[in-house]
């Protein structure tokens, strides 16, 4: 019975060992990232596929209509079909557009997001790389992704693009720092960048419970954070102003067609595949299960549950809300956010000293609801979000 | 010479020289970060991993953006007919390959680094945190002063306006509607 | 099997080529990048001398970190200092902006 749990939970590392194996001793080490690299490169594209669709049917039954059920049972091969559309489809570039840049945006984007995965570990002995600075690595792609937007959205000579690509800057940069700063609690506490190290501090089990950071107040309170700042970092709604189709018409990628936008739209969703898994890494146990008696079941599939329900999530929070403003937006990552990160450490630096247990709970349960009312109410006072005066626009 | 090595240096050479000759200025700033990558693998390469990741995320994430930003920000009125090099070009060039020759006659002739070999094996995170909180806090801490006071001092000295406007003067009031939005007199030429 | 000097002769190469570009270039953040390439050459030389063995543990490491941040502070208070350069003289070139005063 253990073995068999064993094999199960092992079966691709094993897998990928025996195929290795089989390589003459030169080509070995080449063939092990070859194989991880592909691995990592079907399963997330799978899943890209797989979310199109829920995406779809699921946002449709929101607006209580069907959404996709025309190809093949219930509308679930419309992936393949917009995959083969946008194969298909004619490549325009426009006359004025800097040739180059603009060929190689999407290039710059794709290729940093299929990056961080290879730091993630997906399962038990399952990250690609078990980089010393992980999440140090995961965070310097994701800047570099940033670049790429610039890029999409100034060679394409349009000012809609233009537009589209500040926005989306000016909100990653002031989202990245929110999101940085609620992941330094879980590096504080578990004492190490390394993505690996911080999924085997939460997997252990108290008396059959899990010890994920998310049960603690600074985890809870962080996860939060991280949360929101991981939707506005991969313009998702509502934070989905770069891209607002009512204002902007499509943001920095408005002037990408066929394959080139349907990398763009591979990489958005990647992105947000990956900042999810970094959530779920760093908050939510990694790949490790929830109680003890669901332990037997394999770990990467605890990884990929805890993703898909954030993913649900995140689709269910689209449809749900409205899109924010710029400004509004902007007000929010910098005197709500950023606070409130900040005073997470602090309470993630008194759980320590205090010991956790009911006294911390107290103290951190104080600490972040003050603050919290506090600025909700600083922040939600009538004039507190003015109506917006353009100083630079003109 | 090892082949991975060499890659990078032509990388980073490119892109560097690709920095200081080309015309359009946002191209310059792209080709700029090339180079910052191109040493972030060199970084890496030499095994100080942490400071490779720290480039990439200062150098491409920040400071890349900042420049694009600011070119955006200052379009050069003469775009079509100004020339890219100053008119003392020949005379800073020349000064540029005597330091280059002065340089590396020194590198030469001094022989150094001839008989070592790289050690292996990098420093850790953990190490580097220990450093950073013991060792060198006091550099830390002025490097946190350093960059609130660089901050507080660029949003100032960017935010500054040349000439008061009317309403800022006169308040926020909620009857001026969308008309003072958009002032004639302060548009940029 | 790469040798300190071709990392120092890389550096310094790219030494020459930003003090070339911060001399000659007319644009001011032309300019800064030059300096910052010149900035990237020094740390490049940090590195290599720390690669190398320089007795030290993680003194060179350590010193590229700060430089590192202190390049991030020169470049956003100098591009704070080009822009309102910008916004008084209407222009970046370096060539055209002769007066201090006024």
């Amino acid at each position: 019975m253990n073995g068999m749990r064993e094999a199960a939970d092992q079966i691709f590392v094993n897998a990928k060992h025996w195929l290795v194996e089989w390589m003459p001793p030169a080509l070995q080490p080449l063939s092990s990232i070859l194989l991880s690299v592909s691995a990592i490169v079907s399963v997330f594209a799978l899943l890209f596929a797989i979310t199109t669709i829920v995406e779809r049917k699921g946002l449709g039954r929101f607006q209580n209509r069907l959404g996709p059920n025309r190809v093949g049972p219930f509308g679930w091969l419309q992936p393949v079909a917009d995959g083969l559309k946008t194969l298909t489809k004619e490549d325009v570039v426009p006359r004025a557009a800097d040739r180059l840049v603009h060929f190689l945006a999407p290039l710059a984007l794709v290729v940093p997001v299929f990056l961080a995965f290879s730091v993630l570990p997906i399962g038990r002995n399952m990250a690609a790389i078990d980089l010393d600075a992980g999440l140090l690595f995961f965070f310097a792609v994701g800047a570099s992704s940033e670049l790429a937007v610039f890029m999409a959205g100034w060679s394409s000579r349009n000012k809609y693009s233009l537009l589209g690509a500040m926005r989306a800057i000016a909100q990653m940069i002031s989202y990245e720092v929110p999101l940085i700063v609620s992941s330094l609690t879980v590096v504080m506490m578990a004492g190490t960048l390394s993505l690996v190290e911080i999924v085997r501090v939460q997997a252990d089990f108290w008396h059959g419970l899990p010890q994920w950071h998310v049960f603690t107040p600074w985890g809870l309170a962080g996860f939060l954070l991280f949360f929101v700042a991981a939707t506005a970092e991969s313009n998702r709604s509502p934070f989905d102003i770069p891209e607002g189709e009512s204002e902007i018409i499509a943001g920095y990628y408005l002037e990408y067609s066929g394959f080139k936008f349907a990398l763009f739209f591979l990489g958005e969703y990647l992105g947000l595949f990956a900042v999810s898994a970094l959530a779920v890494t760093l908050f939510l146990g990694g790949w490790s299960a929830p109680v003890s008696l669901l332990a037997w079941l394999p770990s990467w599939f605890w990884f990929f549950a805890k993703l898909c329900a954030l993913i649900a999530v995140l689709i269910w929070v689209r449809a749900t809300l409205p899109r924010l403003r710029m400004d509004q937006l902007m007000r929010f990552a910098w005197t709500f956010m950023l606070p409130m990160a900040l005073i997470n450490l602090v309470v993630a630096a008194v759980w320590h000293y205090v010991g956790g247990g009911l006294a911390g709970w107290l103290i951190g349960a104080v600490l972040l609801a003050v603050p919290y009312v506090g600025l909700g109410l600083l922040l939600g006072r009538p004039g507190g979000f003015r109506k917006r005066t353009y100083r630079f626009a003109d | 010479m090892n082949p991975g090595f060499s890659i990078l240096a032509l990388i980073v050479l490119m892109g560097a020289v690709g920095a200081m000759t080309l015309r359009n200025l946002v191209h310059c700033a792209l080709s700029l970060a090339v180079t910052f990558a191109g040493l972030a693998g060199l970084y890496l390469a030499l095994g100080a991993e942490f400071v490779g990741l720290a480039q990439v995320l200062v150098y491409i994430g920040a400071v890349a953006i900042l420049i694009v930003f600011a070119i955006l920000l200052t379009r050069p009125l003469d775009t079509a007919q100004a020339r890219p090099f100053s008119a003392t070009w020949v005379a800073g060039l020349a000064v540029a390959l005597i330091v280059f020759g002065v340089l590396s006659m020194a590198i030469h002739r001094s022989g150094v680094g001839a008989d070592r070999v790289a050690l292996s094996g990098g420093v850790t995170v953990r190490e580097i945190g220990d450093l950073l909180m013991t060792w060198y806090v006091v550099p830390l801490e002025v490097v946190g002063l350093l960059l609130t006071v660089a901050l507080i001092g660029a949003v100032i000295i960017a935010l500054r306006e040349e000439a008061p406007r009317a309403e800022d003067a006169a308040g926020d009031g909620p009857g001026k509607g969308i008309g003072k939005e958009k002032e004639p007199g302060h548009r940029e030429p | 099997m790469t040798t300190l000097q071709s990392y120092l002769l890389l550096s310094a190469l790219l030494f020459a080529i930003g003090f070339a570009g911060a001399v000659t270039r007319r644009n001011a953040i032309i300019v800064l990048v030059g300096i910052e390439l010149m900035l990237n050459a020094a740390n490049l030389n940090f590195i290599a001398f720390w690669r190398y063995g320089a007795g030290d543990a993680a003194g060179g490491v350590m010193f590229v970190i700060f430089s590192i941040a202190v390049a991030a502070a020169e470049a956003a208070v100098g591009l704070a200092l080009i822009i309102a350069v910008y916004r008084h003289f209407k222009t970046v070139n370096l060539d055209r902006i002769h007066s201090m005063k006024g």
